[in-house]
C-alpha cells in the first residue's frame, strides 16, 4: 500500500485513472486478493454502513449509559434550521445516526475506527443519494478512502489514544473529503487538496470522552467532522488548492499527536471529560450501567 | 503493512474496536483453548478494561466470544442475558495484573473450564481490534489470532518439532510461524504454530495421539476476514 498520497496521486494522474484504481491494485498486489474480491468486501461494508444509518434514525435509540441517542431523529423530524431540506442537514443526520448506533452496541464499520465511524458513511452515502451516484462509484470511493486512511496510519496514527480525535474523526474527515471528490468527478490532485483542507481543519483536536466512553462528544464530533469534510469538498471542487501537501498535513497531525498531553488522548483526564459537568455525568451514568446490569 | 480493508473495517458491534471487538476476539481465543463454549469462566479485567469496560460492553464482548459469537454478531449486546439463560457460570472481576510498563492497559486473564479441560489465558487488545495472547497456562506465548493456530504442550523430547512439522506437511498445511517455549530445561515444551490453511480436526487428533503430547488445541483465525 502507498505510504504517500503524493505518490498515489502521481501514479494515478500519469495513467489517467482515479485514485481508487491505484489503491485497489496496490491492495491486490499486497494481499494477493483479487480486485473483485476486495470490492466485494467494500460492498459489504457499504451495506453495513447504510444499515447503521437506517437503524440510527430511531428516536428511541439510546447508548448503554443513556448519555447519547435519538438526536439523529431530531434532524429528520425536529424543527427546521437554516439548512432544512439540504444535503448538509442530511449528512449531519447520517453521521449522528451511525455513531449513535455504535454507542448502542449496534453493528457498524470501523472506518477508520469505531469512534470515527460516522463521518465516511455520512458524507459518501449522503452525497450519493443527493447526486444519484451509483453504488459502483461509492464502492470505488471507499477504496480511495481506505488508501488515504492507510497513508495516515503509516505516517501518523489512527488511534485516539495515540493522537487524539484528530487521528480519528480528523482522519475520517480527510478520508471522506478525498474519496468524495473522486466520486463527484474531481481529479486525484483535487482529492489530495480536499484531504489536506479537511485535515488542516481538525489539527489539534483532542480526544476527551466523558468517562472514557465512545459517546460524548464522539457522536457530535462525527457530525462536525462530516461538516468539515463537506466544506473541504466544496472548496476543492471549486478549484481551491491548499499550499501544504496532504502528506505534510498528515505528518503534522502525527507530530501534534505525539506532543499531546496524555490527558487529551482518550484517558478522560482532560478536556470536556474533566469539566465539572463531564465528571458528574460520567459518574452518574457509570452507576446507571452497573445498576442496569445488576 | 497497512491493508485498505483494515481501514474500511472491521464490520463490528460498537462502541470500541479495542474494548469491544478486540475483547470479543480474546474471548473467542480462550474458547478455542477448551475446544468449545466453556461452562465456567473467571474473567479478570485489568487497566482500562477494568475502568471503562462496562460502558464499552467489554464484559458482554468477552462473554459473547466465549460463547462463539464473532465481533460483528449482534447477539453481543445481549450476551450476558444469553449466558445466564444457557446456565453458564462466568464471573467478572477487576484486578491488577502488573504495572503499566509490563502489562498493556487493555488486558484480561480468562480462566476457562469445559468438561475435564481447563485453561488460563492472558491477552491484550492492542487497538483497532487487534489482539495478542501473551500467556497460556503460565507459558509465555505470542498468538495474534490472525492465522489459524495450533497450540500444544509436549514433553521435552528430541525431534518433537521435526515430527510435528512433518505431520503438518503431510496434511498439506503450510507453517507460517512456529514458536517453542519451555519453563525449564527438560520441562514441558509449549508450541505455538501458525498455519496458513485451516487445520482439520483429524490433524489435531493425530497430534493429540502422539505419546509425548500432553494436550493440543486448534484455535480458529479470529482476525479480520
Amino acid at each position: 500500500m502507498y505510504k504517500s498520497l503524493a505518490d498515489a496521486i502521481r501514479d494515478a494522474e500519469a495513467r489517467g485513472v482515479p485514485l481508487s484504481t491505484v489503491a485497489l491494485e496496490a491492495e491486490s498486489a499486497d494481499g494477493g486478493r483479487t480486485i473483485a474480491d476486495i470490492r466485494h468486501a467494500l460492498a459489504r461494508a457499504l451495506h453495513v454502513m447504510r444499515g447503521a444509518i437506517t437503524q440510527g434514525q430511531d428516536p428511541d435509540l439510546r447508548s448503554s449509559s443513556g448519555l447519547v441517542g435519538g438526536d439523529a431523529a431530531k434532524l429528520i423530524s425536529g424543527p427546521d434550521g437554516p439548512l432544512a431540506g439540504t444535503l448538509f442537514r442530511d449528512v449531519l443526520m447520517r453521521a449522528l445516526a451511525v455513531q449513535e448506533v455504535n454507542a448502542a452496541m449496534g453493528v457498524i464499520v470501523a472506518a477508520p475506527t469505531a469512534g470515527g465511524a460516522g463521518v465516511l458513511p455520512a458524507v459518501l452515502t449522503g452525497l450519493a443519494k443527493a447526486k444519484n451516484i451509483p453504488d459502483d462509484k461509492v464502492i470505488d470511493a471507499l477504496a480511495t478512502a481506505g488508501l488515504i486512511g492507510a497513508v495516515v496510519a503509516e505516517r501518523a496514527s489512527l488511534s485516539g489514544a495515540e493522537g487524539g480525535c484528530q487521528a480519528e474523526t480528523g482522519a475520517a474527515a480527510g478520508m471522506a473529503a478525498g474519496a468524495a471528490v473522486e466520486m463527484l468527478g474531481g481529479t486525484p490532485s483535487q482529492s489530495g487538496h480536499a484531504t489536506a483542507l479537511a485535515q488542516q481543519g481538525t489539527l489539534g483536536l483532542v480526544c476527551d470522552p466523558l468517562g472514557g466512553l465512545v459517546e460524548l462528544p464522539c457522536v457530535f464530533r462525527n457530525a462536525t467532522g462530516a461538516a468539515i469534510a463537506l466544506a473541504a469538498i466544496e472548496m476543492a471542487m471549486a478549484g481551491i488548492t491548499f499550499a501544504i501537501p496532504a502528506d505534510e498535513v498528515i505528518d503534522t497531525m502525527g507530530e501534534i499527536g505525539k506532543a499531546m498531553d496524555v490527558r487529551y488522548r482518550e484517558t478522560a483526564g482532560g478536556g470536556l471529560a474533566a469539566t465539572p459537568t463531564g465528571r458528574r455525568l460520567a459518574k452518574e451514568r457509570l452507576v446507571q450501567i452497573k445498576r442496569a446490569e445488576g | 503493512m497497512v491493508s485498505l480493508l483494515d481501514i474500511i473495517g472491521p464490520v463490528m458491534v460498537g462502541p470500541s474496536s479495542s474494548h469491544t471487538a478486540g475483547a470479543c476476539r480474546l474471548g473467542l481465543l480462550a474458547r478455542g483453548l477448551v475446544g468449545g463454549t466453556p461452562q465456567t469462566a473467571r474473567i479478570e479485567l485489568h487497566g482500562s478494561f477494568a475502568r471503562t469496560g462496562e460502558g464499552h460492553g467489554t464484559d458482554k464482548a468477552i462473554a459473547g466470544g466465549l460463547m462463539g459469537f464473532r465481533p460483528d454478531d449482534e447477539r453481543l449486546r445481549t450476551a450476558l442475558d444469553i449466558m445466564e439463560r444457557e446456565g453458564l457460570d462466568y464471573t467478572f472481576e477487576k484486578t491488577t495484573l502488573g504495572d503499566d510498563t509490563d502489562v498493556h492497559p487493555n488486558t484480561v486473564r480468562i480462566s476457562v473450564t469445559r468438561n475435564d479441560r481447563t485453561a488460563v489465558m492472558q491477552g491484550s487488545s492492542l487497538g483497532a481490534g487487534r489482539v495478542l495472547v501473551t500467556q497460556i497456562d503460565g507459558y509465555p506465548v505470542e498468538v495474534t489470532g490472525n492465522l489459524h493456530t495450533i497450540v500444544l504442550v509436549a514433553e521435552d523430547v528430541k525431534g518433537s518439532v521435526a515430527r510435528i512439522a512433518t505431520l503438518l506437511a503431510d496434511a498439506e498445511l503450510n507453517i507460517a510461524t512456529l514458536r517453542l517455549t519451555r519453563k525449564q530445561r527438560g520441562g514441558d515444551a509449549f508450541m505455538v504454530i501458525e498455519i496458513d490453511e485451516q487445520p482439520g480436526e483429524a490433524v489435531r487428533d493425530t497430534i493429540r495421539a502422539l505419546p509425548w503430547v500432553r494436550w493440543a488445541f486448534r484455535l480458529d483465525k479470529v482476525g479480520a476476514a
